[in-house]
């Protein structure tokens, strides 16, 4: 089994103990693990294990029950496409293939350069202005078809101009 | 506790303030078709809605695991609407089930066939797709069939109460919900023991022993000489398995099978295990007297080895180094039965019948090996024997009693009888020490402050001709840790410790007969709670029936150390009776 770095582990030991005084701190800790690392492995599981006496085949169960976890790194951008009823018969299968289309990838993948993730969800209650993407956090209103490969484009050029700066 | 005034189908009955309503129906003569219940909720509690009954007050109908009885409360048992309603849940759970129940090992005992057959299920309800099965053969111990899961989380909350681990767990969700090691990992490359007490608790074919039976079946084609011995706790419970109420011995007649069956010569582990307490007592009185590390915890659970080679590997030199009694017999069947009947060990096949899925996992081991030469062949559960002696044909109850060969070793003590309860190895060591230390035989022969039948921790001290020796015994790794804690704290007053794998020790291993309501009708309706100490009973009686009760005073014993192994401890005995241990990942 692959050893996580030292820093890496006080961190997420550090996590644990942020929420020990809590009832049931489990979906707290692996909520700040996933903000933090984008990703739950199940060698960080077994220090959560430790730290809190719950076994990993529960912590593990918790992290594959939700989709918001994920054991796998995730992409820095994140488009979440809502699939709920009220957004799915506003054609949002359409919207979500359409991003699988541009970025060569499947739901729940990720691109090969580590940008984008493609995620599907479960309604997230913004169903007045369906159908609706959440890219980090930033909501895409009455997202249509055509909007897709506009979106994308920003991003990449947001990308772009980070790197110049970096390089200048 | 208050008592309440309710009516089943009709029948005015009484039942305790706070009983499920399966529980009050229990006391007052019904069992209610269930089946994810389990040991008074040692379950995912009301998930499989089996046992659905009609109950006034209630909305609609209710589980009657989890329903609680109130005063005056008319449940109905036996309406049209319950038992319709009972007959659908199981007709739900057949369809997304693997249903060739002729094929399954579990055929005879699995709870899903027999709630079908009680609720009339009828074929093909419900046809649709499957959820994706996975199978996992790859541990020696045990072996994982989704395809047969109910999701009823009896084995997940078992790993908890024995053993503090939770190896099992519920994965992914909704339809593509399985029960699985994290990671979908086999047992083998988890934190697993391998103790089988999931295995113990399955409704259905899931979670089964990794059967044997096949590898015997080449070695009879092979011509191998073909040795059988028996442990201590089978001949409690195996009766069990043919209708004798629990707690009944069947020595005997257990004998008299596995020689109809064709072994060449059947022994009793008790020989290895009267080995085992000469070898295990030395390296006591010799760790004692001579400043060794202490304290001393036994080694004959193979369960208890693998938890802790994962989880105490710092207290690894605490252990005795003394192999199983199984595996020090296999390792003297090798070599001396083998040099005195002039064999090869190579064409020695031993069979080991244990009431353990661990040891399945204990005699693949390279530390359990002589010069490259296995102690062990095959290891069968008590469940596997009695498989086999069914399809031989055998009608166990009709068999007469028969004894036990009597070359080389076939003395046996009433010390090795008792190491297949909680507090027996404890015991059988002391009844040695206190000799060796006093030069005399102890009065009344028994420890009874050691003795028990369930988990949980018992401590004794003992004043043994000046000489204090405290003692500690625990069953199941939830009480052991506690007593391992202590050590690694360096707060344990110790001086031996006995440590097993299954809560209340052999008798109750992961290998013994399933206890179940459904398929013991005679026996009360508590026997969930009684049939440890009634199989403990079965093997305490036989231990008194013993003339010879002590293992330094088995002669062949004395016999074998004369002519073959020297002295306990002695340069061949290492060789063959001892054996390492060496720390591992969890994960792995």
């Amino acid at each position: 089994m692959a050893k996580i770095q030292a820093a890496a582990a006080a961190k997420i030991a550090e996590i644990c103990d942020r929420h020990k005084d809590e009832n049931t701190p489990l979906m707290m800790i692996l909520s700040d693990i996933q903000n933090e690392y984008g990703y739950i492995p199940l060698e960080v599981q077994e220090i959560v294990s430790q730290k809190t006496g719950i076994s990993v085949a529960e912590i593990y169960g918790v992290v594959t029950f939700y989709s918001f976890f994920s054991l796998v790194p995730k992409g820095k951008y994140i488009i979440g496409c809502c699939l709920g009823t009220a957004c799915y018969v506003k054609g949002a299968q359409q919207v979500i293939d359409k991003f699988s289309e541009v970025l060569k990838i499947q739901p729940g993948e990720t691109t090969e350069d580590g940008l984008f993730t493609i995620d599907a969800l479960r309604c997230i209650g913004a169903c007045g202005i369906a159908p609706a993407v959440s890219i980090n956090g930033k909501v895409y209103p009455k997202m249509t078809v055509s909007q897709v490969t506009e979106v994308v484009a920003q991003y990449l050029i947001a990308e772009e101009k980070m790197k110049e700066g970096e390089t200048l | 506790m208050s008592v309440l005034n309710i009516k089943i189908d009709g029948i005015s009955c009484q039942a305790e303030e706070g009983m499920t309503i399966l529980q009050a129906a229990r006391a007052n003569g019904y069992e209610i078709p269930s089946l994810c219940e389990f040991n008074n909720g040692e379950c995912n509690r009301g998930s499989c809605r089996v046992c659905l009954v009609e109950a006034t007050g209630a909305r609609g109908l209710v589980a009657s695991c989890v329903y609680p009885v109130s005063e005056g409360m008319e449940i109905k048992i036996n309406s049209p609407k319950a038992l319709e309603a009972r007959r659908e849940s199981v007709e739900l759970l057949l369809s997304n089930h693997n249903q060739n129940c002729q094929q399954c090992d579990k055929n005879g005992r699995c709870e899903l066939l027999h709630v079908a057959k009680l609720t009339g299920a009828r074929d093909n309800m419900f046809v649709g797709v499957h959820t994706e099965s996975h199978i996992d053969r790859l541990a020696p111990g045990l072996v994982r069939d989704t395809s047969k899961c109910i999701l009823c989380g009896r084995c997940i909350e078992r790993c908890k109460n024995a053993q503090g681990l939770g190896i099992l767990g519920y994965e992914n969700r909704g339809f593509n919900t399985f029960v699985s090691p994290a990671e979908d990992r086999s047992f083998q490359n988890s934190p697993c023991i391998q103790c089988g007490q999931c295995v113990n608790v399955c409704p259905t074919g899931a979670l089964m022993e990794h059967s044997e039976i096949d590898k015997i079946d080449e070695a009879f084609k092979a011509g191998k000489h073909i040795i059988a011995q028996a442990a201590p706790a089978v001949r409690a419970a195996l009766g069990e398995e043919f209708g004798y109420p629990v707690g009944t011995p069947v020595t005997g007649k257990m004998i008299a099978a596995m020689r109809r069956l064709g072994f060449e010569r059947v022994y009793d582990v008790n020989f290895g295990a009267d080995l085992t307490i000469m070898e295990e007592g030395t390296e006591l009185l010799g760790r004692l007297q001579n400043g060794g590390v202490l304290p001393m915890i036994t080694s004959c659970s193979p369960g208890w080895i693998n938890y802790a080679e994962m989880n105490y590997s710092d207290l690894l030199p605490h252990l005795s180094s003394c192999k199983s009694p199984h595996q020090m017999q296999g390792a003297v069947i090798k070599s001396y039965w083998a040099e005195q009947n002039g064999l090869d060990p190579n064409d020695i096949f031993v069979v080991s019948v244990m009431p353990c899925v661990a040891k399945k996992y204990e005699k693949e081991r390279d530390q359990e090996k002589v010069n490259g030469i296995p102690d062990v062949d095959a290891v069968i559960t008590t469940r596997e024997l009695a498989r086999m002696i069914k399809r031989a044909g055998i009608m166990f109850n009709r068999l007469p009693d028969e004894d036990w060969d009597g070359d080389i070793m076939g003395d046996y003590t009433g010390a090795g009888v008792i190491f297949g309860v909680t507090g027996g190895v404890m015991e059988a060591a002391l009844r040695t020490v206190y000799f060796k230390l006093t030069g005399q035989e102890k009065e009344d022969i028994v420890f009874t402050e050691v003795r028990g039948h369930d988990a949980g921790i018992r401590e004794a001290s003992l004043d043994i001709n000046g000489t204090t020796v405290n003692v500690a015994i625990a069953s199941g790794m939830r009480s052991a840790k506690i007593l391992l804690d202590d050590i690694r704290a360096g707060k344990s007053k110790y001086h031996f410790i006995e440590i097993m794998g299954c809560p209340g020790g052999c008798i109750n291993g992961g290998g013994q007969p399933y206890i179940r309501h459904c398929f013991l009708e005679n026996e009360p309706d508590d026997i969930l709670e009684t049939y440890k100490e009634r199989r403990a009973k079965a093997l305490y009686s036989e231990d008194e029936r013993q003339v010879l009760r002590q293992s330094h005073n088995n002669p062949q014993i004395i016999k074998l150390y004369e002519e073959f192994l020297g002295e306990p401890n002695s340069h061949k005995s290492h060789e063959l009776l001892h054996t390492s241990y060496a720390a591992r990942e969890g994960f792995r």
